[in-house]
């Protein structure tokens, strides 16, 4: 078995070419941009933030959203994690990262990034996952 | 060690209570039917658009320079009564696409290496993969029809598995040992822990 597959090229750089095709399509959503500062892990939680009480700064800074971003911001009434939006957006990761960041700047998200429990899993929460999955 | 946050009922503060496990294996091994099988929600999927260009290895240069693929992840998602939430996604098939188990073993429990007899080798780079990042993982061998009766121990001694990783004979299209097979991963999980570290398990 070949294992040589195993490094992806420089993150991002190979993305956007001529030929590309329909990769092209959903990054026009993001301006080209397929990259975004902060880290989106799969299973982060995303919860829209109530903008009220920002009125200064959104006098300042005008912005006016996608209709993804808002479909992003009606999804996250209840947390989710970035890959159940991507699934239900119907859209690559990716872009999905990227307007993400572009709700992260605003500030209309807040970002629940998963638990060091998930690195350090202690033997409560293991058990309670045997538990949750017996009870299936 | 970081101890479970006290308020792990109401997740509130600025984690996610959410945890993930692997299913890996060949392609047509049976990994979505997995998923699907213990998910309490229609399995999802998400999709990640890219070039072959990109990927570094591409068995068919001679025919076509670059054409665009997609890889799919499917996932399920179970709510555990304390709040936690376990998403359990099936890898991507093939060998190109690495860099997506990259992110998906990034703080993942363990894995689940579904293996079909018949086809024994395609499991070899799932297993690999685990081995080398220390991801806890466990074979399962799905029962196929014409697939043969092979025990366990033989499964064992052909991909050369240290004694302590569980392998356990399951047929995924049935819930039951579909959760039989997550259950024997985390068990499997908690004593690979506690002899890492002894102390690891106080919570």
């Amino acid at each position: 078995m070949s294992r040589t597959g195993g490094e992806p090229g420089p993150p991002g750089a190979a993305w956007l070419d001529d030929e590309a095709g329909p990769v092209v399509r959903p990054y026009a959503l993001t301006g080209g941009r397929t990259r975004h500062e902060g880290e989106f892990d799969l299973v982060a939680l995303i919860l829209t933030r109530d903008p009220a009480g920002e009125d200064g700064a959104a006098a300042t800074r005008p912005w006016v959203p996608d209709p993804e971003h808002e479909m992003i911001l009606e999804l996250c009434r209840t947390p989710l994690s970035v890959v159940e939006i991507a699934s239900e957006l119907e859209l690559p990761l990716g872009v999905v990262r990227v307007l993400l960041g572009d709700l992260l700047d605003r500030s209309r998200i807040e970002v629940r990034r998963p638990a060091p429990v998930a690195l350090f899993p202690g033997e409560r929460v293991l058990k309670d996952v045997i538990d949750g999955i017996r009870a299936l | 060690m970081e101890s479970v946050r006290s308020d792990a009922t109401a997740p509130q503060g600025d984690s996610a209570l959410t945890v993930k496990i692997l299913v890996a294996g060949g392609f047509g091994v049976g990994k979505t039917t997995l998923v699907s099988a213990v998910s309490e929600i229609r399995p999802l999927r998400t999709e990640e658009a890219l070039t072959e260009k990109s990927i570094g290895i591409d068995d068919t240069s001679a025919v076509s320079q670059k054409t665009t693929t997609t890889v799919a992840m499917d996932f399920g998602r179970i709510t555990l009564p304390n709040g936690l939430v376990l998403f359990v996604f099936g890898t991507p098939g093939q060998d190109r696409f690495w860099f997506m188990w990259d992110e998906l073993a990034k703080g993942a429990l363990g894995a689940v290496v579904l293996v079909d007899t018949r086809r024994l080798a395609d499991c070899f780079p799932s297993v690999d993969y685990f081995e080398r990042r220390n991801v806890p993982f466990i074979i399962g061998v799905n029962n196929f029809e014409g697939s043969g009766r092979h025990t366990p121990e033989q499964v064992r001694d052909a991909l050369d598995l240290s004694p302590d990783i569980p392998v356990i004979n399951c047929d995924v299209r049935d819930r039951e040992s579909a959760k039989k097979v997550l259950i024997t991963l985390v068990e499997h999980i908690m004593r690979t822990m506690s002899r890492r570290d002894p102390n690891a398990l106080t919570h």
